[in-house]
């Protein structure tokens, strides 16, 4: 698989996410304490953008009433209908098996050399053609 | 349509009692004296009146009185008539009604000790609900713990309307009592008339009535899922009466449905609600509903992908069907053996137990 540089890592700090077309396939890119973990950005359930959705924390209960929070920010919630996908690896939290979203994987990496891109000029518009 | 095997258990037998003056040798002597002083007349609840063809069938239908008073009548009827070996007696008298908790408490007791002398302590075939005042779960742990040393009650026994949704943590202390002494809850159709009988208000017809005690089940189950009395009470069983339960599947996948999307609200709803039923929640099989024909039964079944959740039961003296009629029609014979007998044994396990 080809290798795509979709962005510079400043743009994208701990927290924040990316939307990015890669090669016509939609990705949302996090950024979880300095660590990148790309989804498919569509829920596999009907098709929502997980880009749209918030994040939140990974919720659990030892007993009824006793709620646990942890990993802030980590599991996003398609808003269309609400399923949790855990970001790190895509899987739904009522389902894990049956349930996830493609990851799709991230790196960071420095570019040497500038990519040339042409650049013309049409009348007032700058046009780029990739 | 088929009778039971024999040798089958009914899980839902409805002794009646003859009336208010019959309870008073297990009363008390204050509410004794209270009875007669306050001039309480009979507690009789509207779920079952008097007069409404549903509550006696014409031929276990005394010609004065109630049916379900007579102990010799309930042997050969319900008992020698369908080849029963044991019989779960569920009695439906007007504790829930009270409003007072402390008068709730000495008729559940009344209740419960004329039920140990007058039915279980002659007839070996009898088995027993403890009934408990849900206005005071207190009281109603404390009446549980006073009779879970006699093996021959087997469930405590409430009704499916009552305060308030009965997956509250209000009434957490019946639930506690109940899985500490391995004795199912039995919840069954009826009100305590807190609350209309629908969500939308009071029906205007019998039939209305009759069909929404389904809707009262589908919230009730609802509650006690996702309000997590399983996940507190992990031994706990649930058995529902009088419930109908063509329903269920239906409701628990749109149950399912709304917990994929707000699972963050109730963490301890570890798994689909149609996992937790499964594990923990049965249905008896009168009144059914009624699929049009054998082979939407057999269907309706495939939607439970479950042969263990539904139990024998006759709710006798109700009408719910005619001769020995009391098996759906298109159970296969192996299913008819699991609802009969199989299924009852795994959901009391004090059945399996001698009784001295």
């Amino acid at each position: 698989m080809a290798k795509h540089v979709v962005g510079a890592a400043k743009d994208v700090p701990p927290g924040e996410r990316l939307r990015v077309d890669v090669a016509g396939t939609p990705v949302v890119i996090y950024n979880l304490g300095g660590e990148y973990f790309g989804l498919l950005d569509r829920c596999p359930h009907m098709g929502g953008l997980l880009s749209e959705g918030i994040q939140i924390g990974l919720v659990e209960a030892p007993k009824p009433g006793c709620y646990s929070y942890d990993r802030a920010g980590e599991i996003v919630r398609c808003p269309w209908h609400g399923w949790e996908f855990d970001i790190r690896t895509g899987k739904s939290r009522f389902d894990p098996k049956r349930w996830k979203t493609r990851p799709v994987e991230v790196e960071t990496a420095e570019v040497k050399d500038a990519q040339t891109i042409d650049v013309a000029q049409d009348g007032l518009n700058i046009v780029v053609t990739l | 349509m088929p009778a039971p095997p024999p040798g089958a258990i009914d899980c839902d037998l409805h002794p009646a009692v003859p009336n208010l003056k019959a309870l008073l040798p297990y009363l008390d002597d204050h509410w004794r004296d209270m009875v007669v002083q306050r001039g309480v007349h009979e507690l009789d609840s509207i779920s079952y009146p008097n007069n409404a063809p549903v509550t006696a069938r014409q031929d276990w239908k005394p010609a004065t009185g109630k049916a379900g008073v007579d102990l010799d009548r309930v042997r050969a009827e319900a008992l020698d008539g369908f080849r029963t070996d044991l019989a779960i007696c569920n009695c439906l008298y007007g504790v829930q009604l009270l409003y007072t908790e402390d008068m709730a408490y000495a008729f559940a007791r009344a209740v419960n000790d004329w039920m140990a002398a007058e039915w279980l302590d002659k007839e070996p075939r009898l088995r027993a609900s403890i009934v408990v005042p849900p206005q005071n779960p207190d009281y109603a742990a404390a009446e549980i713990d006073r009779l879970a040393g006699d093996k021959r009650f087997v469930q405590v026994l409430m009704l499916v309307m009552d305060e308030m949704p009965l997956g509250r943590r209000r009434y957490w202390p019946i639930y506690r009592a109940a899985e500490r002494h391995g004795l199912p809850i039995g919840i069954h159709a009826g009100s305590s008339y807190r609350n209309p009988v629908t969500s939308v208000g009071w029906p205007t017809y019998y039939a209305e009535d009759s069909a929404a005690q389904a809707q009262a089940f589908q919230s009730t189950l609802s509650s006690l899922i996702m309000e997590g009395v399983f996940a507190e009470f992990p031994d706990l069983k649930v058995v529902l009466l009088e419930s109908g339960f063509a329903w269920l599947p239906a409701h628990l996948w749109r149950l399912g449905k709304f917990w994929r999307g707000l699972r963050m609200e109730t963490p301890w709803v570890d798994r689909h609600p149609m996992e937790i039923a499964k594990d923990h929640v049965r249905l008896t099989i009168q009144p059914r509903d009624a699929p049009p024909s054998p082979e939407d039964f057999e269907r309706l079944m495939t939607h439970f992908d479950s042969d263990e959740m539904l139990l024998f039961s006759t709710d006798y003296p109700h009408w719910q069907f005619d001769g020995d009629d009391a098996l759906p029609a298109g159970l296969s014979p192996a299913l008819a053996e699991k609802i009969c007998r199989t299924n009852p044994l795994a959901t009391y396990p004090r059945l399996k137990e001698i009784v001295a």
